[in-house]
């Protein structure tokens, strides 16, 4: 299909961790995950902290060598030597508007620093009125282009991250959690100037996140990951209104609802413990540690991701 | 009718900065009763945890209640000495924070942090206080309390940590329980847990519990009333039931559109445009004023007053006021 503009398969990202004196155990954080996305299409991708979802992100993007597995962007394959140009069409808005920008630039050339790399303008002047015109499509003043990052709000940094990233025009952009170090009535300013943004220019997302109503709104398909595994992938709708997978059913029981008689007459489907150490993985399934409907056979084998009809993937043996 | 067990009269609390007075707080005022569970929902810098620290009198260096007082049983606290307040803390009132990390002592073991507590407020000791401890420790479903006394904080997991604070605030069993942002660190299925564990812990100890929070869903399951702050005042108060389906502020409404709905989930969201306002230099009408849309004229120059909407429903908003004119047939030009 020619609609596909980006295609990770069976990735996988270890971490080697030191765990005693000779010894060094790998930290599966992304162990096997697979899915596409389309052109101009919004995924979503939740999980708990810790659940390998920023590692997914960033190792797409080859901020980390991946251990196994491969990323195919527009048909050719993501490698070490072609990933300078590759970003230039994948980009990254990272979750900290804070720590995400040099306090030493200048707004110009945080946004015009991509431009520099990938050699996008044939002169100062060129180069400027580019900056002045991402800055337009974010929502910023061309007045705030010689100010530096401290002099701006939450909001407004998160919307020079997203300038930057756009500055080399991109088909992909890697959102991961974009909305979360921000106040709410700031939230739905940057979800909309992404949904804008999308709508102009076409371009893709992966957007990462834990606040799941967030997600559901933005995406057309949302993926659950749970201990650097897809468990479910679907149609956010359909996601949401028919969960398959036990995790998803209660990762979305516990999502609070900011509406009181929904909030107060469902049923709560309350996870017992916590997240199992990635260093210490269950067998089978990496979930049956906390599902109730566990068997002999989920600690065996783990289940894989199967198709339940129209899209609908869950890695489940018993649902 | 009993008397509330917290009163807050005109609290104004400020910070003395280098660049100013920032005034956190400006004339909040609000009953809270005997097993009530009360949110308090804003942004960040709307004074919602700086109230709850007024209460408890544990401003930074910095900061002072100047004006207003707070009646517990009767009693105005801003006027007690220290050591009176010591005994409030703990005893009559507790407190659990947003981090339960930073908030525990990384150099001692939960035993010693859990007994510290109980050593001082009860006649306990020794033997008798750890029994206690433990006792603390299955109340809020951490499994085999005796081995974890001995652990360190960085061998417990977010949410233990916070059920960890959640059994010290409750070891004296106050009256009142106030949760700052208690599930804000946490993921959203230990969230669940400790919400639960909350609710749970209020209704079979029946303490009163003031929520503070910016998250609307959780406001929205676990509140009787609920208090909305902006730029140091109180915007509106009532029942949840009013909040979410009646609002009467323009800042609330603002909020519940910005928000995913549930039933019209992909339904454009209406954001609240502008920014926060400066707490340092705030305005002398309406504090929402600048980022509202219906704005007026009187909106700019003067504080709206709050008026009742009914009786489990307050909004302090000058729509309101032309609205009940209009209503009335006056001329709302006045």
């Amino acid at each position: 299909m020619s609609d596909i503009l980006l295609e990770v398969n069976d990735l996988k990202q270890y971490f080697p961790i030191r765990t005693g004196f000779f010894q060094k155990t790998p930290l599966k954080a992304v162990d096997g995950v697979s899915f596409t996305i389309g052109k101009g299409e919004t995924l979503g991708l939740v999980g708990e902290s810790g659940c390998g979802k920023t590692t997914v992100g960033r190792s797409i993007l080859r901020l980390y060598e991946p251990t196994a597995g491969q990323v195919i962007f527009d048909g050719e394959e993501v490698t070490k030597n072609n990933i300078n140009s590759m970003r230039k069409k994948m980009q990254m808005v990272f979750q900290d508007p804070y720590s995400s920008l040099d306090p030493r630039m200048t707004v110009e050339d945080i946004i015009g620093e991509p431009l520099d790399v990938h050699k996008l303008y044939s002169n100062k002047k060129e180069r400027r009125e580019k900056i002045l015109e991402l800055m337009n499509y974010v929502g910023l003043n061309s007045e705030h282009a010689t100010r530096y990052a401290h002099e701006f709000s939450g909001g407004q940094r998160q919307r020079i991250g997203i300038a930057r990233a756009l500055a080399v025009d991109p088909q992909f952009i890697v959102c991961d959690e974009p909305v979360s170090a921000l106040d709410v009535s700031i939230q739905a300013q940057v979800i909309n100037m992404f949904e804008e943004l999308q709508e102009k220019l076409g371009v893709a997302y992966l957007f990462i996140a834990h606040d799941l109503l967030v997600v559901h709104h933005i995406s057309k398909r949302i993926a659950v990951m749970y201990l650097g595994k897809i468990v479910e992938l679907a149609d956010s709708d359909e996601l949401n209104n028919n969960p398959l997978h036990p995790y998803t059913q209660s990762l979305l029981s516990a999502v609070p609802i900011p509406d009181p008689d929904i909030a107060r007459s469902r049923q709560r489907i309350v996870l017992e413990g916590d997240v199992p150490s990635p260093l210490k993985m269950p067998t089978g399934c990496p979930f049956r540690t906390r599902c109730q409907y566990a068997t002999e056979q989920c600690a065996q084998e783990c289940p894989t991701l199967t198709d339940r009809g129209g899209g609908h993937m869950s890695a489940c043996f018993n649902k | 009718m009993n008397k509330p067990l917290i009163s807050v009269q005109n609290l104004h609390t400020s910070f003395f900065t280098d660049s100013g007075e920032v005034c956190a707080v400006n004339g909040v005022s609000f009953d809270l009763d005997h097993g009530e569970i009360l949110g308090i929902v804003g942004e960040s810098g709307s004074g919602k945890s700086v109230t709850a620290y007024s209460i408890m009198q544990i401003l930074a260096s910095t900061g002072k209640i100047v004006d207003g007082s707070i009646y517990y049983k009767g009693e105005d606290i801003t006027k007690w000495k220290e050591k009176q307040m010591r005994d409030f803390r703990g005893k009559c009132c507790s407190i659990i924070f947003q981090d339960p990390m930073t908030s525990l002592n990384p150099v001692f073991t939960i035993g010693n942090q859990l007994t510290e507590a109980i050593k001082l407020h009860t006649d306990k000791k020794g033997k008798e206080a750890k029994a206690r401890a433990a006792e603390l420790l299955e109340l809020v479903g951490i499994n085999e309390p005796e081995r974890r006394l001995k652990q360190y904080p960085y061998e417990l997991s977010g949410g233990m940590r916070q059920r960890v604070m959640i059994a010290m605030a409750l070891a004296c069993e106050p009256d009142i329980l106030i949760a700052d942002e208690p599930t804000t660190a946490l993921d959203v299925t230990i969230q669940a847990q400790i919400l639960e564990l909350i609710q749970k812990l209020q209704k079979e100890l029946g303490m009163a519990v003031i929520l503070v929070t910016h998250d609307l869903g959780v406001i929205a399951s676990m509140c009787d009333n609920i208090i909305v702050m902006y730029g140091g005042r109180i915007c509106e108060r009532g029942t949840a039931h009013e909040i979410f389906y009646n609002p009467k502020h323009e800042y609330t409404k603002g909020l519940l559109r910005s928000i995913p709905n549930v039933t019209r989930m992909k339904e454009k969201l209406i954001p609240i445009l502008g920014t926060p306002i400066n707490m340092l230099n705030l305005p002398k009408g309406c504090s929402f004023c600048a980022r509202c849309d219906n704005a007026m004229k009187i909106c700019l120059t003067e504080k709206p007053e709050e008026i009742s909407i009914n009786e489990n429903h307050k909004a302090s908003c000058w729509i309101n006021v032309r609205d009940a004119m209009i209503n009335e047939g006056g001329n709302a030009d006045e």
